[in-house]
């Protein structure tokens, strides 16, 4: 038998060629001719434009083009509203590519410069005058609902955009029944997801063909595809999109469409040469999407043993000054809040507010950092007002291994399904991370730390993750009749995350090739064209699961071919080493060999297709040389479109040392225990979660898009939006279980997003641990910056 | 979609004074013209057509574009093309064998998954690769290779299997010493 890859630490496909620098992002892609484009961006965060004057910039020698809403024709609209919901006020609010008459944000786009190149289209930037009429603006997310705040949008009251309540159960009947509740606020701040290759798009038109090609560092080309296609009414056969190498998306890249994204293809079907914008750093603080903020109050009722009958919890939602994406994030948060607790009577409410700063759009975790703050929170203050241990409080709520499929009806997850979790062994993980750390072994160093007045702390959080929802994905598996190389497609596209690798070992395992012979190919309209995207932690299931049906499919006709050809019997067969072989023998024919002789050859061009050709022996049967319904060749198409998202797990802990005198802390030990049912490859499993756990200490500490009360943003550089190095984050140990998902042939369930999740928890967890004998306040706001720390702790020498 | 009547006809290149530069970069010597506010990145990935050198924030802070200059690892963002003349450049390239064998250090960071997106991670071996010059015996607690690190960014990793992979670099280039 040939060894399962399924399971293994593969290496990945992907990276020698990106370790010798052999990578193709975008603006690595030489289009001969290519002209370059820049921004004119919004100096204010709310404000009427009078007057635009472009007429120095398009004097310039250098300057090819200028655009402003005023010559843009038929793209000065809104652009499209993704995921409309009912709960959205007035339908929803989305931004024109280039701003007419005002501005909502600073960074929004005014006017694009088309030059010769970048230098140039930045200079005649500066030479672009407009004359601003500066509105009133309100930043603060509660005063900015508050009547007679300063409106974003006119015709929006109130700033809201959306309002919607979500019920499961009867939350005002365990509220009644309750022995003790607690009530807890948090608040997280904006972040963004700052991928190192920021965002980046180049098209070029061929006039003869009338074929658009654009590359864009979009995590949803096929979709992109379809809006250009709606936007300029060309048809999809003329518009082929390539996500090329991408670097890093988390969430910022599914956000289509960003006014480059529409200008730059019209600028060069309009110029009729190539034209390239990439995105510079500045640029992509204050112009593509961001997230996170949102303030909860969340309520507990419970039993005094600890029991939890009931939650509520209400949330405002910062959406920025436009919703394309809808309520998805808040909608995500809202239905996480629960965790993995039994909790049966749920009620949240949640407000989406307008703001004038640029629009939020999800980043990796998507509302779950956010819901698992306010829970997990809630839970650490509900067991310390009731002296339940923090982890024992945790255990006495745990949906049971025994309780699954474990359905919360009335909350409704991203996909419109009810939240359904599928599977789980929660107190299992729970065990084994309190295992790991030795905690009473610790609590024993804690006491004895105390003693020489040095403070230790552990902080423990877990969560939930909606996974691997639909509509659907498609996997192409085909065996590419002179290489016998495996040809497998699917409509995703990848920053990272080792598709060609994952998704290659599930088709080797069935086509019994090695994973190296699997070529694989996404981000690419004109090679897939049925799919949806990357997001929400779906590729490896949605996705996987079509490449593994296709492939099953392509297994059973490689079998029937190979027992033809070598005079045997299905049964008699077995794959391996990209060779059929009978059982026990020692004859074989080649994946090449099969794929040939399996598409019926009218002209012989070597010497394995003279096998196919209607005159070689093989092929003297009665009937067509393709029998009805037959189709040539060894190549499969399947779909898998999931009944519901699959929920993946984990738990995180900390242990760490706290320095009061520098408002700072060291993590001595970082712990994550991590379930997201069979793994493809525990290799690029591990890797996810690192990096999430990495982008979560960014956000425990030090990441904030800060604006300052006019709305201009603070952060817009690597010098004030602070991310982690090497340096500042830890080395975790990352322990796996597998539970399988019942939803899916493989098993699986997504890991892209877990890693992020719970981190601002487990930090604020051990914190409040660690620093008990001062007797600081509950730590309720993330990030947990030395400002923040020092206001903790100043607070509790004052009380003292 | 009508093509507008273009104003004016679009010069192959900007107005900008262009200078010679001359610098000997992966072992060869070249001669291209530039204009004298071109970032060195700009000229070593679009002039020389070298795109494994990213750039990722243009204010010398994420390292994506380090390169070595005159053997010493420096942000090629920060720097003035026309400032690297007579200068002898490395960049990621030139660091795999002739015959495209991987450098240990690179095939270190594949064996302990330390790149995801990749777009950092010419930054990150060329950084590795600095250091490695300077320090013969590199300090390979995690503590130093973090430190070693901390001018290069990256988002998709966490840092824990960089860290690995130039302990693991360090590992194989010994065994090929030997």
């Amino acid at each position: 038998m040939s060894t399962r890859q399924f399971g293994e630490p593969v290496q990945r496909n992907a990276d020698p060629g990106l370790l010798k620098g052999e990578g193709a992002f975008i603006d690595d892609i030489s289009l001969p001719g290519a002209l370059h484009a820049a921004f004119v961006r919004s100096q204010h965060a709310r404000a009427k434009i009078r007057s635009i004057d472009i007429s120095a910039a398009e004097a310039m020698p250098d300057v090819v083009a200028v655009y402003t809403a005023d010559n843009i024709g038929a793209l000065d609209v809104e652009l499209p509203m993704l995921i409309p919901h009912p709960c959205i006020t007035s339908g929803g609010k989305t931004q024109r590519p280039l701003a007419r008459d005002d501005v909502f944000y600073a960074g929004q786009c005014i006017a694009m410069i088309v030059a010769v190149d970048r230098y140039a289209a930045e200079d005649a930037c500066s030479l672009i005058e407009v004359d601003y009429e500066p509105l009133p603006v309100e930043l603060d997310l509660e005063k900015a609902i508050a009547d007679g705040a300063p409106p974003v949008h006119d015709d929006i009251p109130n700033n809201i955009a959306a309002h919607f309540v979500q019920e499961s159960g009867d939350a005002d009947a365990a509220f009644a029944a309750a022995e003790h509740t607690t009530t807890v606020r948090v608040r997280l701040e904006r972040s963004t997801a700052a991928p190192m290759e920021c965002r980046a798009v180049a098209a070029r038109w061929d006039g003869v063909s009338g074929e658009l090609t654009v590359w864009d560092s979009t995590q949803a080309t096929i979709s992109v595809r379809g809006g250009l296609a709606s936007l300029f009414d060309i048809d999809e056969d003329r518009i082929r999109v390539i996500a090329p190498n991408v670097g890093g998306g988390f969430g910022q890249k599914i956000m289509m469409f960003h006014p480059d994204e529409i200008l730059v293809p019209f600028a060069a079907m309009q110029l009729d040469r190539p034209v390239k914008y990439i995105e510079d750093r500045v640029e992509n603080f204050i112009g593509a999407s961001q997230e996170r903020a949102q303030i909860h109050e969340i309520a507990l009722a419970a039993k005094k043993d600890g029991t939890v009958l009931g939650l509520r919890d209400s949330f405002i939602h910062d959406t920025g000054a436009f919703i394309p994406y809808g309520i998805a994030i808040a909608q995500v948060a809202s239905t996480s809040i629960a965790g993995p607790y039994r909790i049966p009577d749920i009620w949240v409410e949640m407000t989406l507010v307008y703001t004038p700063c640029v629009q939020v759009t999800p980043y990796r975790g998507c509302g779950r950092p956010q819901a698992c703050f306010a829970i997990e929170r809630a839970l650490d203050r509900l067991a310390d007002e009731l002296g339940i241990d923090r982890t024992e409080i945790r255990r006495r709520n745990f949906i049971g291994p025994g309780e699954f499929p474990y359905k919360r009806d009335g909350l409704l997850f991203a996909d419109g399904l009810a939240v359904n979790y599928d599977s789980g062994e929660y107190e299992k993980a729970l065990d084994l991370i309190t295992g790991t750390v030795d905690l009473a072994g610790f609590r024993k160093e804690q006491e004895a730390a105390r003693v020489e007045g040095r403070y230790l702390g552990f902080g423990i959080g877990f969560y939930v993750e909606g996974t691997g929802l639909g509509p659907y994905e498609g996997g192409h598996v085909k065996v590419h009749p002179i290489t016998g190389k495996v040809y497998v497609t699917t409509g995703l596209t990848s920053q990272g995350q080792g598709h060609e690798t994952v998704f290659a070992q599930i088709a080797a395992d069935q086509v019994g090739c090695d994973v190296k012979d699997v070529i694989f190919v996404e981000g690419d309209t004109q090679a897939h064209e049925w799919g949806v995207a990357t997001f929400a932690s779906r590729a490896a299931v949605v996705s996987g699961n079509a490449i593994h049906k296709a492939a099953v499919k392509a297994r059973a006709r490689i079998i029937a071919a190979a027992a033809n050809m070598l005079e045997t019997d299905e049964d008699s067969i077995e794959l391996r080493d990209g060779r059929a072989w009978i059982v026990d023998g020692n004859r074989s024919v080649s994946l090449a060999e099969i794929a040939t002789a399996s598409n019926p050859l009218r002209y012989a061009f070597n010497e394995a297709s003279q096998t196919a050709t209607q005159f070689a022996p093989a092929s003297t049967h009665d009937g067509p040389p393709l029998a009805e319904g037959q189709a040539p060749g060894i190549e499969e198409t399947d779909y898998f479109s999931p009944s519901h998202a699959t929920w993946a797990y984990g738990v995180h802990a900390a242990i760490v040392e706290f320095f009061p005198d520098i408002c700072s802390m060291e993590i001595r030990r970082y712990l994550c225990i991590h379930d997201c049912g069979n793994m493809i490859n525990p290799m690029i499993v591990e890797g996810q979660v690192m990096g999430g756990i990495g982008q979560g200490i960014g956000g425990a500490f030090y990441e904030r898009c800060a604006f300052d009360d006019k709305g201009t943003p603070l952060a817009a550089n690597f010098m004030d939006f602070l991310m982690p190095y090497a340096t500042e984050v830890p080395d975790a140990e990352i322990l796996h279980m597998e539970t399988p998902s019942p939803l899916n042939p493989l098993g699986i369930k997504g890991v892209g997003e877990a890693g992020t999740i719970p981190v601002s928890q487990v930090i604020a967890s051990a914190m409040e641990d660690a620093l008990a004998p001062l007797g600081i306040g509950p730590v309720r706001e993330s990030p947990m910056s030395p400002d923040m720390i020092h206001g903790l702790l100043s607070e509790a020498r004052s009380r003292r | 979609m009508a093509k507008s009547v273009l104003k004016k006809p679009i010069p192959p290149t900007s107005s900008d004074p262009r200078v010679p530069v001359t610098l000997t970069i992966n072992g060869e010597t070249v001669t291209r013209e530039a204009s004298p506010r071109m970032l060195l990145s700009d000229f070593i990935r679009h002039e020389l057509g070298l795109t494994g050198t990213h750039v990722g924030c243009e204010h010398g802070v994420c390292g994506c574009c380090t390169v070595t200059i005159d053997g010493r690892a420096g942000r090629s963002c920060l720097a003035f093309a026309v400032q690297a003349d007579g200068a002898v450049i490395r960049t990621i390239e030139g660091v795999a064998g002739e015959d495209g064998t991987l450098h240990p250090i690179q095939q270190a960071m594949m064996e302990c998954h330390a790149l995801q997106c990749g777009y950092c991670t010419p930054g990150f071996v060329m950084s590795m690769l600095s250091y490695l010059d300077e320090t013969p015996q590199p300090d390979l607690s995690d503590k130093a290779i973090r430190e070693m690190l901390s001018g290069n960014l990256c988002r998709c990793t966490g840092y824990s299997n960089i860290v690995k992979a130039f302990r693991r670099g360090v590992e194989l280039m010994n065994a090929t010493a030997d």
